[in-house]
């Protein structure tokens, strides 16, 4: 792989000319870090040595704080760590306390969680689609992702009257039915979604430059991710086929049939591919789901009182970004001992160092883009 | 009388061209929200149409700011440079035959040669202002202009091969005198120069001197108001110039279509082809007073109609011109012609700079290097032996050029299946 040009370039600009390498400090306010990371680069010329990533710019005391809620006052918060994908974190606390009590969600309302945890996971790709896009130069895609996007939103609030962060389920269930007209709202929307995606991909997938900016760049081996804990589209687009949503079921997932979308490499490219291909996935999920949506109740009888037994649970599901998990420890009090997140961006962080060494600046941008990170959750 | 003309005709185009900057800035926004899917500016004005004097009036009364550790004179300086070079190179620019301040014998090396000093103002900049990203920028920008005035220069060579002299009005004259607009001679080296001329101006998908999402804004990120609107005018007045050079070598300048072509109106002096502009512009005229009384406030309504009126009024007199003197209708129509063809070259501009993501700079440079400096020495070659071969052996040039097109493109095809290694950064192992 060593090309004899680069490597005497690197040589004469370093060893030879005696010049020095430079310190560029990007964020925490920089157009494309996705919030407010801060990261150091060592560059020489344009050309990476070293990176280093400083977070805490967002830290809010998430876990601290639920120490002092009781379990349900508790469930808003958690909303506000990866607040592009609200929904998804709200289904992982409510199945964590529920796995706690002991409880379980009737299956009504497992799969009302299941579609609107998956058109989130769309929602949520769509802001990373649009956004690594721009980060790449291409200005007009994330115009298109919004207007999808906003599609979705229109669904939420019409279910829970929020937006972006939703509340939208409840420990034991949910709280609201479903409204009238929603299976044909998520029909309309899937109906519509597949020519949409092809028009993202008309404007990208092929594209020469896009696939010179993202081939090749930010290569991560699955032994690399394996060892540093990756997970979700970062894992698989590096050959691992690894989803929870397949291997430890939750919701109503065991249900429906997907496929889950793996590539080789582990590039930019590939990570963009497996993210749309999940887009498609996700949508057909919609679809059967709202095939059938079984009538009963929506919510598990589990008291107005939560006092889950002594003890502490680990459950995680398969967030857009990756694995979500919660560990949660009782004392048998209302309110929990200690709460804590182990959230995929940052985790998925960790791996930034090893994708962006020896790439270039603008390689930087794409790399933090493809890792799609969200810092509310990072900081937490 | 000699003199009095020119000099009028440079403080009309210092006193025009901000807000032509200003307004082809509206109109690429309008663009893009067309091709976004939303509707641009809307608030100041109808349809944003007072957008741009807003902006300006904001730039100006911003904060003059000039970072502690910059270097005072040339941070101060460098703008001026950018914006002085860029306005230098309309002396020589012919909007129209009547219209052009100087011409100049060796007027495209002079444009050429004005605008491409412009540069200092940016790498100065980038280097005064005392911050890395600035420094980045400058440097990219300094490499990048490098790389790529060749290519475009190369391109330019191939039509003034056919036009063989370096006065603008001789260029044009000579795509009257052959018959045909020189992009139809050579349409490889129109796309050269195209590609050439967006890296220039340092456009998308080459705007990397600016790269928003990696530089923050390259080498303009410390600057601030006023200074910073000189370096936002010499990057727009720069676009025109180079739209400008692509029109008067590539597009038949002032010249209107088929413009060797004449069918007069039966016992008059008027040619028919000549009332295309007014009707073209009567039409703008008609679509504005459609539009006018369904504005939702009263000042827009008024606002909207003032700008058909507008309309109406470049239509009457381009109409008028036609009853006028030859010379009078030639300048008229002429500059109408010119700035119709600008503004289709920079639609294309825009159109680019939506369409396509961002080069990377190792890319961006064995574009340059490794493609279209090959491709334009090769298009020359080709060129310059069809010229001969017409000349030698009496054959038709269109037969030849077509011959010559021919040939260029296999060699382009080669160069680019050849370009297809993996694009990925050579990692240097073991660092």
């Amino acid at each position: 792989m060593s090309d004899p040009r680069t490597t005497e370039l690197t040589n004469v600009s370093t060893t030879v000319l005696g010049a020095d390498e430079i310190i560029l400090n990007m964020g925490p306010q920089h157009p494309s870090t996705h919030g407010v990371l801060r990261v150091k680069l060592k560059l020489d010329g344009e050309r990476v040595v070293d990176s280093e990533c400083i977070i805490g710019y967002l830290h809010r005391g998430v876990e601290k704080i639920a120490e002092h809620r009781s379990y349900q006052q508790f469930a808003p918060y958690v909303d506000r760590m990866d607040y592009v994908a609200a929904v998804s974190n709200g289904l992982g606390y409510c199945e964590a306390v529920e796995k706690l009590l002991g409880a379980e969600a009737p299956l009504r309302a497992r799969v009302v969680r299941t579609i609107l945890t998956e058109l989130q996971r769309i929602a949520s790709h769509l802001l990373w689609l649009g956004t690594h896009a721009l980060d790449i130069g291409a200005l007009t895609p994330v115009f298109y992702c919004f207007r999808e996007r906003e599609e979705i939103l229109k669904i939420f609030e019409k279910y829970c009257g929020a937006r972006l962060t939703t509340h939208a389920f409840r420990i034991g269930g949910l709280q609201y039915e479903t409204y009238d007209g929603f299976e044909q709202d998520v029909k309309r929307f899937c109906d519509d979604f597949t020519h949409r995606i092809d028009e993202y991909e008309t404007l990208l997938t092929e594209n020469r430059i896009w696939v010179g900016r993202t081939k090749g760049v930010g290569i991560l081996s699955a032994a690399d991710a394996i060892a540093l804990g990756v997970t979700g589209p970062v894992l698989r687009a590096s050959g691992v086929k690894w989803d929870l949503r397949k291997a430890m079921p939750y919701a109503a997932y065991d249900q429906y049939k997907f496929e889950i979308p793996t590539r080789e490499t582990g590039d930019t490219y590939d990570r963009y591919v497996v993210r749309m291909e999940e887009m498609r996935q996700s949508r057909l999920i919609c679809l059967q789901a709202i095939e059938n949506i079984p009538a009963g109740p929506i919510m598990a009888r589990i008291g107005k009182v939560l006092k889950p037994p002594p003890g502490e649970v680990y459950h995680s599901i398969e967030a857009p970004k990756g694995e979500l998990g919660y560990y949660i420890v009782s004392d048998g009090t209302t309110q929990p001992y200690r709460v804590r997140v182990r959230p995929p961006s940052f985790i998925n962080l960790q791996a930034f160092d090893k994708m962006a060494r020896g790439s270039l600046v603008a390689d930087v941008v794409a790399i933090i883009g493809t890792i799609d990170i969200v810092l509310g959750e990072v900081d937490r | 009388m000699r003199l009095v003309l020119p000099v009028l005709y440079a403080v009309v185009i210092v006193a025009v061209l901000p807000l032509l900057a200003g307004y082809i800035v509206l109109m690429e926004r309008k663009v893009m929200a067309d091709m976004q899917a939303r509707l641009g500016p809307m608030r100041v004005g109808p349809h944003g149409l007072l957008q741009p004097i807003a902006d300006a009036v904001k730039l100006l009364l911003k904060e003059d700011i000039i970072p502690e550790k910059a270097d005072r004179l040339l941070f101060w300086l460098a703008p001026l440079v950018s914006v002085t070079m860029a306005l230098l190179a309309y002396a020589a620019l012919p909007i129209g035959p009547a219209f052009q301040i100087a011409d100049l014998n060796i007027g495209l090396l002079f444009i050429l040669a004005v605008s491409s000093l412009g540069i200092y103002g940016i790498v100065l900049g980038g280097w005064a202002s005392n911050s890395h990203y600035s420094l980045l920028g400058a440097l990219r920008s300094a490499a990048q202009l490098v790389s790529y005035e060749t290519a475009a220069g190369l391109g330019l060579i191939s039509a003034l091969l056919l036009a063989g002299s370096l006065s603008m009005r001789d260029i044009v004259m000579a795509q009257y005198d052959q018959g045909m607009w020189f992009i139809f001679y050579v349409p490889i080296g129109f796309f050269i120069y195209m590609v050439g001329s967006i890296a220039e101006t340092n456009r998308a998908p080459f705007d990397l001197p600016e790269a928003e999402s990696e530089l923050v804004a390259g080498y303009m990120t410390e600057y601030s108001g006023f200074r910073w609107s000189l370096y936002f005018l010499a990057e727009y007045a720069n676009m025109i110039i180079v739209a400008g050079i692509a029109t008067t070598l590539f597009l038949g300048g002032w010249l209107r279509p088929f413009a060797s072509y004449h069918d007069h109106l039966p016992g008059t002096p008027i040619e028919l082809l000549d009332a295309l502009p007014s009707l073209l512009v009567l039409g703008v005229a008609v679509y504005c007073f459609f539009l006018a009384p369904k504005q939702p406030v009263k000042i827009q309504k008024l606002v909207m109609a003032l700008v058909g009126g507008l309309c109406l009024a470049i239509a009457a007199t381009l109409a008028g011109a036609l009853f006028a003197s030859p010379a009078v209708l030639q300048g008229v129509h002429g500059a109408f012609w010119f700035m119709a063809k600008v503004f289709a070259y920079l639609y294309c501009f825009l159109w680019f700079r939506f369409t396509f993501p961002r080069y990377r700079f190792d890319q961006l440079m064995r574009l340059g290097w490794r493609f279209l400096i090959p491709l334009a020495l090769v298009n020359l070659i080709t060129m310059a032996t069809a010229l001969l071969i017409s000349r030698e052996w009496g054959w038709s040039l269109r037969i030849t050029s077509v011959l010559a097109i021919v040939v260029t493109l296999a060699v382009a095809m080669w160069l680019a299946k050849n370009d297809q290694v993996d694009s990925a950064v050579p990692v240097a192992e073991g660092e």
